[in-house]
């Protein structure tokens, strides 16, 4: 799979209120390469509610409804019972939030649905803030992150949201990232193909939420991986499976780099490198990284 | 395209929903064909789908709609693409 | 021809529901409701019931998959009491605005804290904003009849907004009652499947619910308001069809009983309403000229119609709810119907709040307080007030 090999049709139609350098529709639009027309999409309050635009026109070519923040796994399970009844099970339904909406008030619709069996792919493009409403702090938000409501930080690490998923034991699951496309058709192909609740969240670096140049964007993503700050995998049938650079990782093949050489880029992280580098809490972050790294190869392995 | 008669939040898809958002840019990627390998990592990472995919997998940028963020010249491999400032607006 | 039913208000609710042939209900359990869900759970089981019975794990959810399910262009029924209603207040907002044509039941139960089952009208009543329309039952043969005109109203081409039906914990929920129960071919003539007004369709993409600048939203609310206008004269017309039809009739946006020559006509809903009846009966044999509007719809409130009771006799008013700082939503709406048209006097009652029994007994005191002559100077707390 090259990127050559994606399907050119777009549902993302050019002229929206995306912000430059915007990760959410760089990465919808590889995720409808891998789906198709027939594709209906319930998206709640986040940044792609503002990016469809202003009504009477819309930015997106497929079928969207947007609902309240907190319902969209719910509002998922309803479309996708209505259109089964109405004959329409050929259509792939797909709850696309973010994570304000999938970790903290949208988790218990999540789980629900989750539980429920709903056949339906659930997508997080993960920015790790409440970014629409402004950089708040979110259950996503890395420990140390500024944001506006963590003005000296996070004091908090974040959730981990992919072992959440998988103690649901739901057909599959997975981490992808908008800087990885190949990776993400692949995972989204393969999730359609399978009858069931699918997650998928997708690291979505934010070039106004973590004051980086627009232009960055991708090189965001590719550091995040690298310094295994985000892991790419998957999970099927009770089974995990590491991809690409976090493969190498998790099998020792190759020293993720240090996670110093991702915050330094990030203006959310500033403060731990002026006025005066913040060691301590730079070791944090570095310590918490590599116990994650230590969990998975002790779990996965 | 149907449109329903209903009075209620419904909403039709348009090129240039936010009007001509090339106007949003202060730097312009200017794309130098001679140097592009055809490897079409701009065209998938364009966030704006603004790079267009030719048939021969060469590709051209709508400066219609095209917000300048500049990932295209980033992840170009080769540097085809270079980010010039925008002259006088028209 | 129809059969015979005896069962409770839960029980009539879900037989009614699923002889609408919804393609998709979304429910949460909550106390009285319990076995309204449950009976369309059995007949999930049974096969009667052929729709998709989403068990979710919310209210707020519960609403929110009716909204999904409804929005690709199918039949969509839920219910939900007290608590739950107040869980999904914001997507009662949404469904409305969205203009889905979705029916739910709810029973009126005491909201807490503290931990209150029993029945009063504060739930539904504190939800009359939000665009839905609003039927007060006082039979469970009501109950059964509403849902099925609930759905024609609702799915009408000029109407296209939910309906809520509520009906009182325990005292209709629990209580069985004869019911006549049309066959379902009858049924099915009466109300045809539904014409959706917008759906989410693949070969023809559109976005809902998107951004809408300020003078947009306004015209949503202003058909809103012309839609809820035109059901007046709209649920009259599907009553009368049903009586024509069935042989039944619980009243139009009023039920009216003994108002012949009446020089008070008393104004109640649900159990209330229906106990007024015998007090009203009783009342005529004292020789006192009393008559009940029954209030079957709150919303769309029947302004024209309180008007013109109001032009030959003054109006008693029984509330079983208080909006807290002023006063009870039917006592306050019956004299904002009148102001500047009419002279009538109004009295006001609260009673039956909590869930406190109240019976014809006690409505004849309220009627009688009224008549004396003495007019109080605010709603009348029965029961606590010396009356």
């Amino acid at each position: 799979m090259a990127i050559k090999d994606l399907p050119v049709e777009e549902c993302y139609i050019p002229g929206s209120a995306a912000c430059p350098g915007c990760p959410a529709t760089m990465a919808m639009r590889t995720v409808f390469k891998a789906i198709g027309k027939k594709m209906v999409m319930i998206v709640p309050a986040c940044c792609t509610a503002v990016i469809e635009s202003l009504h009477p026109h819309t930015s997106f070519d497929i079928p969207t409804m947007n609902i309240a923040f907190e319902a969209a796994a719910a509002g998922a399970s309803g479309v996708e019972a209505g259109l089964r009844k109405s004959g329409r099970e050929d259509v792939t339904v797909v709850a696309w939030a973010g994570d304000g909406g999938t970790y903290d008030i949208g988790i218990q619709a999540l789980s629900g649905a989750l539980e429920r069996n709903t056949n339906f792919i659930y997508i997080c493009y993960n920015n790790q803030i409440y970014s629409n409403t402004g950089i708040q702090r979110s259950g996503a938000t890395p420990y140390a992150a500024w944001t506006t409501t963590t003005v000296g930080g996070k004091t908090e690490f974040r959730k981990e949201m992919g072992e959440i998923i998988q103690a649901h034991h739901i057909p599959y699951s997975a981490q992808a990232c908008s800087a990885y496309p190949e990776d993400l058709y692949k995972k989204v192909k393969k999730a359609k193909s399978i009858k069931g609740p699918k997650y998928i969240e997708i690291m979505a670096p934010c070039p106004p939420g973590w004051r980086f140049g627009m232009d960055k964007t991708v090189e965001m993503g590719t550091l995040a991986v690298e310094t295994g700050a985000w892991a790419l995998y998957e999970y099927e049938n009770d089974k995990v499976t590491f991809n690409g650079k976090s493969k190498l990782i998790l099998e020792g093949k190759i020293e993720p780099k240090p996670i110093e050489n991702w915050i330094m880029y990030q203006g959310r992280f500033r403060h731990l490198f002026k006025p005066k580098k913040d060691v301590k809490r730079i070791k944090e972050i570095q310590d918490h990284v590599d116990k994650l790294w230590e969990r998975y190869r002790s779990c996965y392995l | 395209m149907k449109k329903y008669d209903c009075v209620t939040t419904i909403s039709y898809p348009k090129k240039g929903a936010m009007g001509k958002t090339g106007n949003w840019r202060v730097f312009k990627p200017i794309l130098d064909k001679s140097k592009c390998v055809k490897c079409l990592r701009c065209w998938i990472f364009c966030p704006e789908a603004t790079i267009i995919r030719n048939k021969d997998n060469s590709v051209d940028i709508d400066y219609d709609y095209c917000k300048g963020c500049g990932i295209c010249a980033d992840v170009c491999k080769v540097k085809a693409i270079k980010m010039e400032r925008e002259g006088k607006r028209k | 021809m129809s059969s015979v039913m005896i069962d409770t208000g839960n029980y009539i609710a879900a037989k009614a529901s699923v002889m609408c042939k919804p393609d998709v209900v979304a429910a949460y359990p909550i106390t009285p409701q319990t076995t309204l869900v449950e009976g369309i759970a059995n007949y999930v089981e049974s096969g009667e019931f052929k729709g998709d019975y989403i068990c979710v794990e919310s209210e707020h959810s519960a609403m929110a998959a009716c909204i999904g399910a409804s929005s690709t262009g199918v039949r969509t029924f839920t219910g939900t009491s007290s608590h739950g209603l107040l869980l999904m207040h914001e997507m009662l907002h949404w469904a409305a605005l969205s203009r889905l044509p979705i029916v739910m039941c709810n029973i009126n139960r005491v909201i807490g804290p503290g931990w209150n089952i029993w029945s009063d009208e504060n739930d539904s009543i504190s939800q009359r904003d939000t665009g839905w329309l609003q039927f007060y039952c006082s039979s469970n043969q009501e109950i059964f009849d509403t849902i099925i005109q609930s759905f024609k109203i609702a799915e009408h081409a000029k109407v296209s907004l939910p309906i809520m039906i509520s009906y009182n914990a325990f005292i209709l929920s629990h209580t069985s009652m004869p019911v006549y129960v049309p066959d379902q071919k009858d049924i099915d003539a009466f109300l045809p499947k539904r014409i959706p007004q917008w759906k989410l369709d693949v070969d023809n993409p559109i976005t809902f619910g998107n951004i809408i600048l300020p003078h947009e939203y306004e015209k949503v609310r202003k058909d809103m308001q012309k839609s809820q206008e035109y059901t007046k004269k709209l649920i009259p017309e599907i009553a009368k069809e049903w009586k024509n039809k069935f042989g039944r009739f619980h009243g139009d946006l009023l039920e009216y009983y003994k108002c012949d020559g009446a020089e008070y006509i008393l104004f109640s809903m649900g159990a209330i309403g229906a106990e007024s009846k015998v007090a009203i009966d009783n009342l005529r044999k004292e020789g006192l000229k009393v008559g009940l509007a029954r209030v079957r719809t709150f919303r769309p409130f029947p302004q024209e119609e309180i008007l013109k009771l109001g032009k030959k006799a003054d109006l008693i008013a029984i509330d079983r709810n208080i909006s807290v700082g002023m006063e009870g939503a039917l006592f306050t709406e019956i004299k904002g119907s009148l102001y500047g048209k009419s002279n009538a006097k109004v009295h006001g009652f609260i009673a039956g709040l909590g869930g406190k029994d109240v019976t014809f007994g006690d409505i004849e005191k309220m009627c009688k307080k009224a008549i004396s002559g003495k007019k109080s100077d605010h709603q009348v707390w029965y029961g606590l007030e010396g009356v």
